[in-house]
């Protein structure tokens, strides 16, 4: 059984416990303390408000502990806001959240919700079949650092990127039916603890 | 179109958990992104002004709505007049994240809500009962909210409205299937609306709680009862201390189970907005009656 936290401070929680608890051996909990982050594998910063979950991450202290732990190893999957959360840099902004990815994003880099769309792409080492993309005011990567995998671009933009025990996506798996992302991440949590 | 629809109901999920405030001037939205708001409403009086005031309340100055639209990195919403299709395109056509079809306004349209099938924009809506949330949905809303009642610092309207929303879903989850065609009738509710919560025991679209909503307590008052984030109007910019307030709320509903933390948060946070109770308002000024 591994067991994957989703962080419960504000935003689609519950869309993601969903998708994990479709796949088999996967225990999915809502972490809203610093503490609880001792009970999990591995963490899934969820979709929301960037602003809104770094201010609750910071206030209630959990920022230190979850950088301690992602520098020692601890698995961490970003989607949208949660991509915003890890990255070391923002445009236009001073300050970074985590700031553990050696990524620049852009939030609400398409738009605003009048520009939000679905697309789809065919990424072999997720998943045979093609994955839809679902794109909410949506972030993506203008830079990427050389110890950065590119997982996937649309459009000349980054969407999908990798480094170590990180995975960040500009999209939203949680929010379709398809869980091979949720059982790409899992697979990665499982590699961190017995490779 | 289907695609649109899906995306804008996502946009609400994105919401879940947070706490939409009510502004009226860029320095107001500074605050409340600063606070940790996930979006704000844009407008031109909070409630309580437009109860104190009187005379029509209408759209805000597209002016102000493009300010603030240009100041925050959240998304933005802002009213439009029940039935006021126009006003809407209007909203849609600044650009901004979503419309709220207001009750809170005076409405333009005596018969008919908005036709937001015909928008790419999302809208939210007010409704006191499933039958109510239902309707709106049927035309095209991607967001609900309880109605509560506006500008009176109260929270009773909104426990009311929300308490009978769940009733009314259990008693459609509860029923045989030979049934859903009386309670659609009963609740004056689309038949596939109600069919969808008799199978999945919820509304397909994401509910906050909105009206008279004035402390931290309210706000996890609230998400107890099962909402899944709340709208605060005057009770935030009609306080003692708006950003402190502010700042309490968003701790409070995301910490809406933890009592211990809640007394932490709740403490010293200066004068709350003035209330009113409910029966001291006469029944033709009641918002919540607004819209059918």
């Amino acid at each position: 059984m591994v067991n994957i936290g989703v962080l419960a401070l504000q935003g689609a929680v519950q869309e993601h416990l969903d998708s994990l608890q479709a796949l088999p051996e996967v225990n999915a909990i809502p972490i809203k303390k610093a503490a609880e982050l001792e009970n999990i594998d591995g963490l899934i910063l969820p979709g929301g408000e960037s602003t809104t979950i770094g201010k609750l991450l910071n206030k209630y202290e959990i920022t230190p502990v979850l950088i301690e732990k992602i520098h020692a190893g601890f698995p961490v999957w970003g989607t949208c806001a949660g991509m915003i959360l890890l990255a070391k840099h923002i445009a236009g902004e001073e300050d970074a959240h985590l700031g553990v990815m050696d990524i620049t994003v852009r939030r609400n880099a398409y738009g605003s919700q009048l520009d939000s769309f679905v697309a789809e792409i065919m990424l072999p080492v997720v998943n045979s079949a093609p994955i839809p993309l679902v794109f909410i005011r949506a972030p993506y990567v203008e830079q990427a650092a050389n110890n950065v995998t590119v997982l996937a671009e649309l459009s000349g933009h980054i969407i999908a990127v990798e480094q170590n025990n990180l995975l960040a996506t500009s999209f939203h798996p949680e929010l379709t039916k398809d869980i091979s992302f949720h059982r790409y991440f899992v697979k990665k949590v499982k590699q961190a603890y017995y490779a | 179109m289907e695609n649109r629809y899906e995306l804008n109901k996502n946009l609400a999920q994105m919401l879940k958990g947070g706490v939409i405030m009510d502004v009226t001037n860029v320095e107001q939205a500074k605050i409340a992104e600063t606070a940790g708001a996930v979006a704000v409403m844009a407008l031109e009086r909070v409630p309580a002004d437009i109860r104190r005031e009187g005379g029509v309340a209408r759209m805000s100055d597209p002016k102000m709505i493009r300010e603030i639209k240009e100041t925050v990195s959240i998304p933005v919403m802002a009213k439009a007049r029940i039935g006021h299709f126009v006003e809407a395109q209007i909203l849609e056509g600044l650009g901004i994240d979503y419309v709220d079809e207001s009750e809170v306004l005076t409405p333009a349209d005596d018969l008919y809500h908005i036709n937001k099938h015909n928008f790419k924009i999302p809208f939210v809506c007010g409704a006191r009962n499933l039958g109510e949330a239902l309707r709106r949905i049927g035309e095209g809303a991607a967001m609900i909210r309880t109605k509560g009642e506006a500008g009176t610092g109260n929270v009773v309207e909104a426990v009311r409205h929300m308490r009978t929303m769940s009733a009314d879903m259990r008693r459609v989850k509860a029923a045989p299937k030979e049934e859903l065609m009386s309670l659609a009738k009963e609740m004056n509710a689309p038949f596939d609306l109600i069919e969808y919560v008799w199978q999945h025991g919820k509304l397909p679209v994401v509910n906050f709680a909105a009206g008279g909503i004035a402390t931290p307590a309210d706000a996890a008052l609230m998400m107890q009862l099962g909402c899944d984030g709340v709208f605060v109007g005057s009770g935030i910019f009609k306080s003692g201390d708006p950003a402190k307030r502010a700042k309490a709320i968003v701790e409070a509903t995301t910490h809406f189970t933890d009592a211990k933390l809640l007394a932490k948060i709740s403490e010293d946070l200066g004068e709350p907005m003035v209330g009113i109770e409910i029966d001291k308002i006469a029944p033709n000024e009641r918002l919540a009656e607004r819209g059918w």
